[in-house]
């Protein structure tokens, strides 16, 4: 809508007396940075480290394959802190899905899509039975899925009876293992720097529209540059090794899917306004009840493809699989700058997180750090990270 | 008189305790001339606004003294000054105990100087029991170890001078409002005070328990205690102090012992002040009722029998204003908000928009009915202070703008801009978050947020609480720009003179019921403050 035409008071300038000017460079603004900055830290750290074996195109995508399991459960539950509320029951849904999907695909009446199927319908049921019991019984969240963790873990070692059951469906094995041909993949990529430049070129034009500062040349180039560099470093450093791996593509097809849910639609920007003041959304006339379920739906689905796709990449369901992921895609959301509290977070921080946690585990792994001590790395960082940032917020208010 | 299980009269035993360890401590003075306490030219700012200017009150021993006046003259403040909620340094002026001055750096200090303070707002914690809410944080200890049966013995002789029959051991939560009432009381004299100060005390009382609280108090004063009780109960008032200090704006008015005063004089000193500049003139003419209730009633459910609301009913216009008035707790807000769906299906009647009848059960019916609602308390029910205001503009129309699925930016951002501009929100941009804004622009931020949705009815509660001078008069023409419209709107202030000067018509509520109506002609401050105070004949 074009903006009005009658006579109006100058536009107030950057210097209106009762907002300091200081705020321009917020910490908030600030706070991507220091998560790419830390993630240079780890990474420079890491090579050096590992005489420069973790920067190799093997390990790399390795890395990548790593990080898609963590980085999809993390996306889903940046949502669910976003709204305010936790989901602890994911990592036994990882487990659970991912032995439903085995177990299906045992029988050689059932194949590939059936197995999904069954997974991905039973992660939604068990989300939708989550979110219910939190959104309309109003049990807190936490209790209802530190339920989860627990039956759900036990489900799975009923259904299982205690074994590990393999995958016979060489197609299902390959989800997890496979790659797109170098090809496929840089067409992928050449596909998406395109995308990206007409999305920005249209935000530009929106812009002028609305007679909002439109940007310089110099800002529309970075706007197109930075990302496009970082599609094409991604895209050469996968294919020097064998190609895109295919969960990585899931996963940064669920990023962009759950960054764009998060940004441009009403379910997006209602789960902010539950998070950020509950009774203000409320009485802004927002559903709150449905909107938890839903969240908790999505995170159901997530789940199980998450699910499927680190069974894909184990090539068998053991009864323990994904134990404790849980706390990875939480300290993920956390490390990439979302609050507990709700109503704050990204989904591109939550990546970001899921992959400086994830660089952590591959590069410690890779210098034989015993598992102790690789817990309590991980642990201090989480509580490091966190702390930084509060008392880097308690500063700049 | 409620008899002690010892015979006793209620509150002797303790008196005779306290008065004993009160000399001690050299607490009470030996010459009765000197006042217990006397608070010399109190000032206290608050930002933008000088809340006391020059307060000088005093106490006498075994005295009740009234501290009346409006809501927001600056009776709590003083009295948080007298209990060391605000501590020496943040107030100006003097306040001597007994003749000797104090310093108070906080609550216990104040404790210490035989002050107690209960507050309107019981703050007791449910899940305890009677005992350990009376002693919590100071409970009898040996070695570190509480002793329980003396915690309980001591309890149960300060339950039985309150004249409360109970076992030391009951969690608070069983207890009904008024017995906890007295346990605060209790509460209260376990500090050994020498001056007793009421917030309120009877708002949440029965007949029955508020006479037993009077008795107590009587035989605290005869005692020599200092009792400062702090009512809107003008007969209450009448009935049970010596004295009467009035306050306004800030400033102390009138003080005058009661059997000097009547209540047509008192209500005229409580409101007695210019009708300021402020209000554009009143000159409307009414459309069509849009807006009806009948017979709404809503129970309350923490004090059964005592509605919070009764038999309300009222119609609005297209094109007019109608004003709420009544004191603290007489059920405005509620009004609104049971009427606004916040409730959900509670209240019971009928409401009619544009002569159908509609349910509204949540927020959601009723902005789709066209009503919208600017909140009193923007912080907590009004913004999301960390989301920018763009975001805070475009949320209660979210549906409107956008697609069924995807928000639609450009679109939102043109009317947030419009909006931004038309009500001149000062902001550097539309992307800077609500929390940073001065009071009277989050104001203007929650306004504009509602009237996207396109309302018929716009309800305002409280809308000038804590803003400037300056804000306040652009958000009056701003609100009779609005009825000029066509909206109708229900304003609900506890500024009496914001009401007069905007409404077409007065509604005034007391105890969830309509009291009277006025026109904006026939209003005055005195006629609405007298049937808010329940005496609708004086008027």
């Amino acid at each position: 809508m074009p903006a009005s035409s009658k006579p109006l008071p100058a536009p107030p300038s950057p210097s209106t007396p009762n907002i300091p000017l200081r705020k321009k460079f917020s910490y908030a603004q600030l706070q991507p940075f220091t998560l790419v900055f830390a993630l240079a830290v780890v990474w420079i750290l890491a090579a050096y480290f590992t005489g420069g074996v973790f920067l190799e195109a093997r390990n790399f995508s390795n890395l990548m394959r790593q990080m898609a399991v963590t980085g999809i459960l993390s996306i889903g539950m940046l949502m669910v802190i976003v709204s305010s509320r936790i989901d602890l029951s994911v990592g036994s849904m990882v487990g659970f899905t991912g032995m439903v999907a085995a177990l299906v695909q045992s029988s050689a009446r059932h194949g590939l899509v059936d197995s999904i199927l069954a997974a991905i319908l039973l992660g939604v049921f068990v989300g939708v039975l989550q979110g219910a019991l939190v959104a309309y019984v109003e049990i807190p969240a936490f209790i209802v899925t530190l339920g989860g963790l627990l039956a759900w873990r036990g489900a799975t070692k009923g259904i299982s009876s205690g074994e590990t059951i393999p995958l016979r469906v060489a197609r299902l094995q390959a989800l997890g293992q496979e790659y797109l041909s170098p090809a496929t993949g840089a067409a992928i990529a050449i596909a998406a720097i395109a995308a990206l430049s007409w999305l920005v070129f249209r935000r530009n034009r929106a812009r002028r529209r609305l007679s909002l500062p439109s940007w310089s040349a110099v800002q529309v180039a970075l706007r197109i540059l930075l990302p496009s560099a970082l599609i094409i470093a991604l895209t050469v450093g996968l294919n020097s090794y064998a190609g895109v791996p295919i969960p990585v593509l899931i996963f940064l097809m669920i990023a962009l899917l759950g960054a764009f849910v998060m940004r441009n639609t009403v379910f997006g920007r209602y789960l902010y306004a539950i998070g950020g003041n509950a009774d203000a959304a409320r009485l802004s006339g927002i559903n709150l009840r449905r909107q938890v379920l839903i969240v908790f739906a999505l995170m159901g689905l997530l789940s199980a493809i998450a699910g499927i796709l680190y069974t894909a990449r184990v090539g068998s369901a053991s009864p323990d699989a994904g134990l404790l992921l849980e706390l990875d895609a939480i300290a993920a959301c956390v490390i990439g700058g979302a609050s507990l509290m709700g109503g704050r977070g990204t989904v591109l921080g939550a990546c970001l997180g899921a992959l400086l946690m994830a660089s952590l585990d591959n590069s410690m792994s890779l210098r034989n750090v015993p598992d102790f001590i690789q817990d309590i790395v991980k642990g201090g960082i989480l509580v490091a990270a966190v702390g930084i940032d509060v008392v880097s917020r308690r500063r700049s208010s | 008189m409620y008899p002690s299980p010892n015979g006793r009269l209620p509150g002797q035993l303790l008196i005779d305790r306290m008065t004993a360890t009160a000399h001690d401590r050299g607490l009470l003075s030996q010459d009765p001339k000197i006042p217990l306490v006397s608070m010399m030219n109190i000032g206290k700012s608050f930002p933008g606004t000088r809340a006391l200017k020059g307060i000088s009150f005093d106490l006498g021993q075994g005295e009740i003294h009234a501290l009346v006046g409006e809501n927001g003259a600056g009776k709590s403040t003083l009295m948080k000054i007298l209990a060391g909620v605000y501590p020496y340094g943040e107030y100006e002026g003097e306040i001597l105990i007994a003749g000797r001055p104090q310093r108070f750096r906080n609550i216990s200090d104040a404790e210490a100087a035989g002050i107690g303070f209960v507050h309107q707002e019981l703050s007791l914690v449910p899940e305890l029991s009677v005992a350990e809410n009376i002693f919590l944080g100071r409970a009898p200890q040996r070695l570190g170890t509480i002793r329980w049966d003396e915690m309980y013995q001591r309890t149960g002789r300060l339950l039985d001078q309150v004249g409360l029959e109970l076992d030391p051991r009951t969690p608070v939560l069983q207890l009904g409002i008024g017995q906890q009432q007295l346990v605060e009381i209790a509460k209260a004299l376990s500090h050994e005070v020498r001056i007793l100060i009421l917030d309120e005390p009877t708002s949440a009382l029965t007949e029955t328990e508020a006479e037993t609280l009077f008795r107590i108090l009587r035989v605290l004063s005869a005692h020599s205690t200092g009792i400062i009780y702090i009512s809107h109960r003008l007969n209450e008032v009448f009935r049970l102090c010596d004295r009467i200090t009035v306050l306004r704006d800030g400033s102390s008015v009138l003080t005058e012992n009661a059997d000097r005063l009547d209540e047509p004089r008192l209500i005229q000193s409580m409101v007695g002040r210019e009708m300021s500049q402020l209000f554009p003139p009143v000159q409307r003419s009414p459309g069509n009722v849009v807006f009806e209730v009948r017979g709404v009633a809503l129970e309350n459910d923490s004090l059964p029998g005592q509605p919070l609301l009764q038999d309300i009913s009222f119609s609005v216009r297209s094109g007019e204003v109608l004003g709420i008035a009544g004191l603290m707790g007489a059920g405005r807000s509620e009004l609104l908000m049971a009427l606004f769906g916040g409730y959900g299906e509670k209240p019971t009647g009928q409401v009619f928009i544009q002569g159908k009848e509609v349910k509204l059960k949540d927020p959601c019916d009723a902005i789709a009915h066209g009503i919208a609602f600017v909140t009193e308390d923007r912080r907590r029910y009004g913004l999301l202070l960390d989301q920018n205001i763009l975001h805070n503009l475009t949320i209660a129309a979210l549906r409107q703008i956008s697609g069924r699925v995807l928000t639609n930016e450009p679109g939102e951002i043109g009317l947030a801009d419009k909006l931004v501009r038309d009500l001149q929100i000062k902001t550097p941009s539309l992307f800077t978050s609500a929390g940073v804004l001065s009071g009277g622009n989050q104001q203007k931020v929650v306004l504009g947020k509602w009237l996207l949705t396109k309302p018929l009815v716009l309800f305002l509660d409280e809308p000038t609480r804590g803003i400037d001078v300056g804000a306040k008069e652009e958000l009056y023409r701003r609100i009779n720009d609005l009825a000029n419209q066509g909206l109708a709107v229900v304003l609900v202030s506890s500024e009496l003179e914001e009401v007069m000067g905007l409404a077409d018509r007065i509604l005034v509520l007391h105890r969830g019921k309509i009291t009277k109506e006025f026109s904006h002609a026939n209003a005055t401050s005195e006629k609405i403050m007298a049937c808010a105070v329940g005496h609708p004949e004086l008027s």
